[in-house]
């Protein structure tokens, strides 16, 4: 069964449509992606996944409990950490935990252990005394995952996790989510505008754009899909007095580093890379680094959701 | 049927977390020194700034003044735990977990009313150590005090569905909505004893009953027989809660 499936989901605000007709779905076990530009619907989306919004249209099924129709259930399987720090500022670390295990009918004896446990994990356990408004940005987001975790979820919601955050605690936060997802299983559903970040996490990543699913697929699967971006970048140890040669006609050439470094764009990089190491040879140059590159998500992206992709769309 | 679908099971379960979101709002709103203080001062000086002056035995105050307790302590930090919560931004953790809108709006209810009961014993142990006030009547006190506190605080949870995440703006509707209801209510005249036009307004304030079952249990004489104040009150906090989750619902729908 999927973790998540969404049919048709919909949301209007009067005449504008946030979410239009999106259908996907995340597998048990998946850590999965959602990537938008600003105001492209992806908040309202995690909203009605989460049950705090209601669809105008369309269905959601979470561990297969419609979210509402049968939203109890449904939510009894989340654990969600929304995208601003929001722990009780007038609880302590532990009773702002131990309140949202109470609330997902976690008893006591093993919500007492696993609350203590995700605290250690989380680097928390020595300020379980203290107030949630004396805790730093980074140090809230840690208490959100554990308020998150305590109620042994089966799908955790993650809304830019990140953002903002201290390097330790942003490390912290995607090597704990990741290792949560290997040795438990975990489902991971993770909003994110940092590429990096769902490039390195996620098994598969969805695009949104304006409201709409531009793509859904692996992230090599979506880097392949504009071969035209894969590079082969070429730094000489000095300025070659032209550029080099190659044969692919639709191969974009561009120079860095005041000429030294040269980018090729091609659908060959690997041949492009070879014609240039003997070009430099028979030149007489000498090549100090050359690396073949897949396009990043970041192009993916842009490719997605950048001004050709609107024309393109205008055109339709 | 699974476990999850089990009526009983399901309404335990929505009962237990009315219960731990009753002992959040007592934790993070209501146990704090200023509410309580506020809680217990306001109305006591609020009374005092009418009765002082007029000629009117000591023990005639009591009742209103219990009433008056019952009635700001249950009802004053109510209406504003929704719109906080909205504002910081952990009314969406609330939402997002397993327990229902009704089970969010009875914790809220449970905690006002069990405010407003406690706050109002020391009123009543003030009116009845220092005044001739005796009560006659103990189950229909409590009646009037528990049922009073219920009204009320499903007063204060209508008054928190309102639209908005500004706690200041909450605030002013809710002195507006009250305020009036003390004149209308017989907290300083008798109800009997007020014009008839406002005897038929008094009719549709849930504080005129609980000053009628209070003061019946002090040995006065009341309006109405005490099973008609018990059931208003009742019936008051019934509709004041299932208007609360229309509105609720209603912004759930809209989006906002």
């Amino acid at each position: 069964m999927d973790a998540v499936e969404t049919r048709g989901l919909t949301r209007r605000y009067g005449p504008l449509v946030a979410v239009d007709h999106v259908s996907f779905t995340v597998r048990s076990g998946e850590i999965f992606g959602f990537l938008r530009p600003n105001g492209a619907g992806k908040s309202t989306t995690v909203k009605m996944l989460t049950g705090y919004l209601a669809p105008s249209e369309g269905t959601a099924l979470l561990d297969g409990h419609d979210i509402v129709r049968d939203g109890l259930a449904a939510r009894q399987r989340l654990g969600v950490v929304p995208e601003e720090a929001n722990v009780y500022q007038d609880l302590t670390v532990w009773q702002n935990v131990m309140l949202m295990a109470e609330l997902y009918g976690v008893p006591r004896v093993r919500r007492t252990r696993h609350g203590a446990d995700l605290l250690a994990l989380f680097g928390l356990d020595a300020r379980r005394a203290d107030k949630g408004r004396s805790l730093s940005k980074g140090l809230r987001q840690r208490l959100m995952l554990c308020m998150a975790l305590v109620g042994e979820p089966a799908i955790l919601f993650l809304d830019e996790p990140t953002t903002g955050l201290d390097v330790a605690s942003a490390r912290l936060i995607r090597e704990t989510v990741s290792r949560m997802n290997r040795e438990r299983g975990l489902t991971v559903f993770l909003t994110t505008h940092n590429l990096d970040e769902a490039n390195e996490l996620c098994h598969r990543v969805a695009i949104i754009h304006r409201g709409r699913l531009a793509a859904v697929d692996t992230p090599q699967a979506l880097r392949s899909t504009i071969e035209a971006r894969r590079s082969v970048e070429v730094v000489f140890t000095v300025a070659p007095a032209a550029l080099p040669p190659v044969s692919d006609p639709g191969a974009v050439i561009e120079t860095f580093s005041d000429g030294a470094g040269v980018r090729i764009y091609t659908s060959m990089p690997g041949a492009a890379a070879q014609e240039v190491a003997a070009w430099a040879l028979d030149s007489g140059l000498d090549i100090e680094s050359i690396a073949t590159r897949a396009p990043s998500l970041e192009e993916v992206f842009l490719a997605v959701t950048g001004p050709r992709a609107e024309a393109a769309e205008a055109r339709r | 049927m699974s476990r999850d679908h089990d009526p009983s099971v399901v309404w335990a379960r929505q009962a237990r977390l009315a219960l731990v979101i009753a002992r959040k709002d007592a934790m993070i709103y209501y146990l704090k020194a200023p509410v309580i203080t506020f809680g217990l001062i306001f109305p006591v000086f609020f009374f005092l700034a009418f009765a002082i002056g007029r000629a009117v035995p000591p023990d005639a105050l009591v009742p209103g003044m219990l009433a008056m307790a019952v009635f700001f302590s249950a009802s004053a930090v109510g209406p504003l735990i929704t719109p906080w919560e909205r504002q910081a931004r952990t009314y969406e953790r609330l939402a997002t977990s397993p327990a229902s809108l009704e089970a969010i709006l009875l914790g809220d209810l449970l905690a006002a009313a069990a405010f407003g009961a406690v706050v109002s014993l020391i009123p009543l142990g003030l009116g009845l150590a220092v005044t001739p006030a005796h009560v006659v009547a103990p189950g229909r006190l409590l009646a009037g005090v528990v049922l009073g506190a219920v009204a009320f605080g499903a007063l204060g949870v209508l008054l928190a569905a309102r639209g908005t995440d500004a706690p200041s703006e909450v605030m002013m509707l809710s002195n507006l909505v009250r305020l009036p209801l003390i004149f209308v209510s017989g907290v300083f005249v008798p109800l009997a004893e007020l014009p008839a036009w406002s005897q038929w307004v008094g009719f549709l304030s849930p504080l005129s009953y609980c000053v009628d079952l209070v003061r019946i249990s002090l040995g006065e004489t009341g309006v109405f027989p005490p099973w008609v104040s018990a059931g208003a009150l009742v019936a008051f906090a019934a509709v004041f809660v299932a208007l609360a989750a229309l509105l609720h619902r209603r912004r759930r729908f809209a989006g906002t």
